[in-house]
């Protein structure tokens, strides 16, 4: 008798955790809807602020934010679940099981891949209602915002394992994530612009994924003499690429030195 | 093919500065029903997951369906099913979900529909597990231990938190797999579910197999207690011992009673001796 196709278990895999991730309302809540809430209200309160050529406050959050969307659906979501997972039996009832791991990591990418596209479009949305962001204007833009998609989901995924074993149980889960995420909101200029920032906080969030794929989503979204407003003046679309992509090398190395199926209490 | 389905020999396994298994044999043959018996503690979970792969150990030989599970593979786990303790995941999903997507990593599984009815969960079937009952959620697991069609069943505390009747459905549910052929490791603290279940109980404590065999092998039968008003006196001749006590009393004893050892006076015996050793 021959055993279950190893793709056709990731697919299960991703179905399963899809309905695990939308019926857990906490789940749902903070990873999903928060940062559509707070450009809600961020952008309505800074949409006033229009800058040269008529781009507004509510635009350049959007641009943002979607950063901060994928990083909440990826790094926050996963890191967070995981730890949860390793302490409420979930991973060593799977890892009886006869499943091949990668089954299990394809159901995980098929999750935060679902989830993070879902993020983007209700975040781009609000952008496009709120604060008349154009979208569809250009296919280079879209082409910008894919590879931006894979790269920073793949590296906060993997960073998002591998914050995942720092937790000791469900309960630090949340914090593990949400404390680095939430700073490096600050010192990555989403919520507030680099210029506002003092010099060294700005350089500390440029050494973090966070920064570059706002910058990314920036030159995406935005018209291009809105590049005189970061740091070196220029989109760097370049740098972001190289940036995120040794991040998703140091995050697979991260993963793969520290991923562990059970707690390492209880050993 | 040889009919030995467990064997285990000096097993050890500490936590820290805990000694959990303590130089531990066991034998459990192809198609019998195993009882590991003992109290908190003993022993039992740590034994359980190392056996079935969920846990390495630190010391002792282990073959486990002619494999190491230390090396288990895909194909050793498609033989073995597991109801673990301590389980409180899957909250969102519905019964049907979970034992529908369970059956999908087997080569042969059963069909799901009817492990759901055996475990007497077809009305609940659209249910999330977030709204059942502790005892119900324990069917889930057995469900999911049995989905698998395995050849090799381990059960830790499987009925705890089961109302009388959801017991008597369980039993009946591990006798149809055993007339089916499944091997059972079952572990429980309950006397009458070994004895109803078992063909052989292993009794465990502090880490160690006190001692193995049949209800009739671990009761030492030979001896009876007779006690009376004014005294109890255990003997392999009770039969004499009344008739010397009805010559004294010239009659009536007052408050005879004749008792042979049961299991649970074997069993408190046996773990016993860990408190006077
Ligand atoms: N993860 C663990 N970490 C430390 N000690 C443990 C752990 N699991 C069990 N123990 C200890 O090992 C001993 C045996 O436990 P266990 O195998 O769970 O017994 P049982 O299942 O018979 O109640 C106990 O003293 C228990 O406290
Ligand atoms: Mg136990």
């Amino acid at each position: 008798m021959s055993m279950p196709n190893a793709m056709a278990l990731g697919a299960h895999r991703g179905s399963i955790e899809l309905k695990q991730f939308f019926r857990e309302r906490a789940s749902v809540v903070f990873t999903f809807t928060f940062p559509a809430l707070l450009l809600l209200l961020l952008g309505s309160i800074f949409d006033g602020d229009v800058s040269r050529g008529g781009v507004t406050g509510g635009q350049v959050l959007t641009a943002s934010f979607a950063a901060a969307g994928i990083v909440s659906t990826s790094f926050v979501n996963l890191g967070s679940a995981l730890a949860v997972e390793r302490d409420d039996g979930t991973l060593k009832r799977l890892r009886a099981l006869p499943m091949p791991p990668v089954s299990f990591f394809l159901g995980k990418i098929v999750l935060v891949v679902v989830a993070g596209l879902a993020e983007l479009a209700l975040l781009l949305a609000i952008g496009a209602v709120m604060f008349d962001l154009p979208l569809l204007h250009d296919p280079v833009s879209w082409f910008t915002m894919a590879w931006l998609f894979v790269l920073g989901v793949t590296a906060c995924s993997l960073l998002g394992i591998a914050a995942s074993s720092l937790a000791r149980s469900a309960r630090s889960a949340g914090a593990i994530t949400m404390v680095p995420y939430t700073v490096l909101l600050f010192i990555s200029g989403v919520y507030i612009p680099h210029q506002a920032l003092p010099g060294w906080m700005a350089d500390l969030g440029a050494v973090f994924p966070i920064k570059w794929l706002a910058q990314g989503f920036r030159a995406a979204l935005l018209p291009d003499h809105m590049a005189e407003l970061e740091p070196a003046g220029r989109w760097e679309l370049d740098r972001v690429a190289i940036v995120l992509a040794l991040w998703c090398a140091g995050g697979l190395v991260l993963c793969l030195t520290t991923f562990r199926w059970r707690s390492s209490l209880t050993r | 093919m040889n009919d030995t389905a467990i064997r285990v020999r000096g097993l050890r396994k500490s936590y820290r500065d805990t000694v959990a298994v303590a130089d531990l044999d066991l034998d459990v043959h192809r198609g019998e029903t195993l009882a590991v018996l003992g109290p908190n503690g003993a022993g039992k979970s740590t034994t359980v997951e190392i056996l079935s792969a969920q846990r390495p150990r630190d010391g002792g030989a282990v073959t486990v369906l002619g494999t190491d599970p230390a090396d288990a593979d895909r194909r050793f786990r498609s033989r073995v099913g597991i109801v673990s303790q301590n389980a409180s995941d899957l909250l969102e999903l519905t019964v049907g979900e979970v034992v529908r997507h369970f059956a999908a990593y087997y080569p042969s599984p059963r069909d799901p529909d009817k492990v759901i009815a055996e475990v007497g969960l077809t009305d609940q079937s659209n249910r999330k597990i977030r709204q059942l009952s502790g005892g119900q959620r324990r069917r889930v697991d057995v469900a999911l231990g049995v989905v698998g069609n395995p050849e090799l069943l381990f059960l830790d505390e499987p009925t705890t938190g089961f109302d009388p009747e959801a017991r008597r459905q369980f039993w009946d549910l591990i006798r149809s797999l055993a007339a089916d052929g499944t091997t059972t490791l079952l572990t429980t603290h309950y006397l009458d579910e070994a004895e109803a279940l078992a063909d052989r109980i292993a009794v465990i404590a502090a880490g160690r197999i006190r001692a193995a065999g049949t209800v009739a092998d671990l009761v030492d039968d030979r001896e009876a207690t007779v006690s009376w008003r004014d005294g109890r006196r255990t003997t392999t001749a009770p039969t004499a011992l009344v008739a010397e006590l009805g010559d004294a009393y010239q009659g009536e004893i007052p408050d005879l009673a004749v008792t042979r050892r049961s299991l649970e006076d074997a069993y408190l015996r046996l773990i016993g001796q860990e408190v006077n050793a």
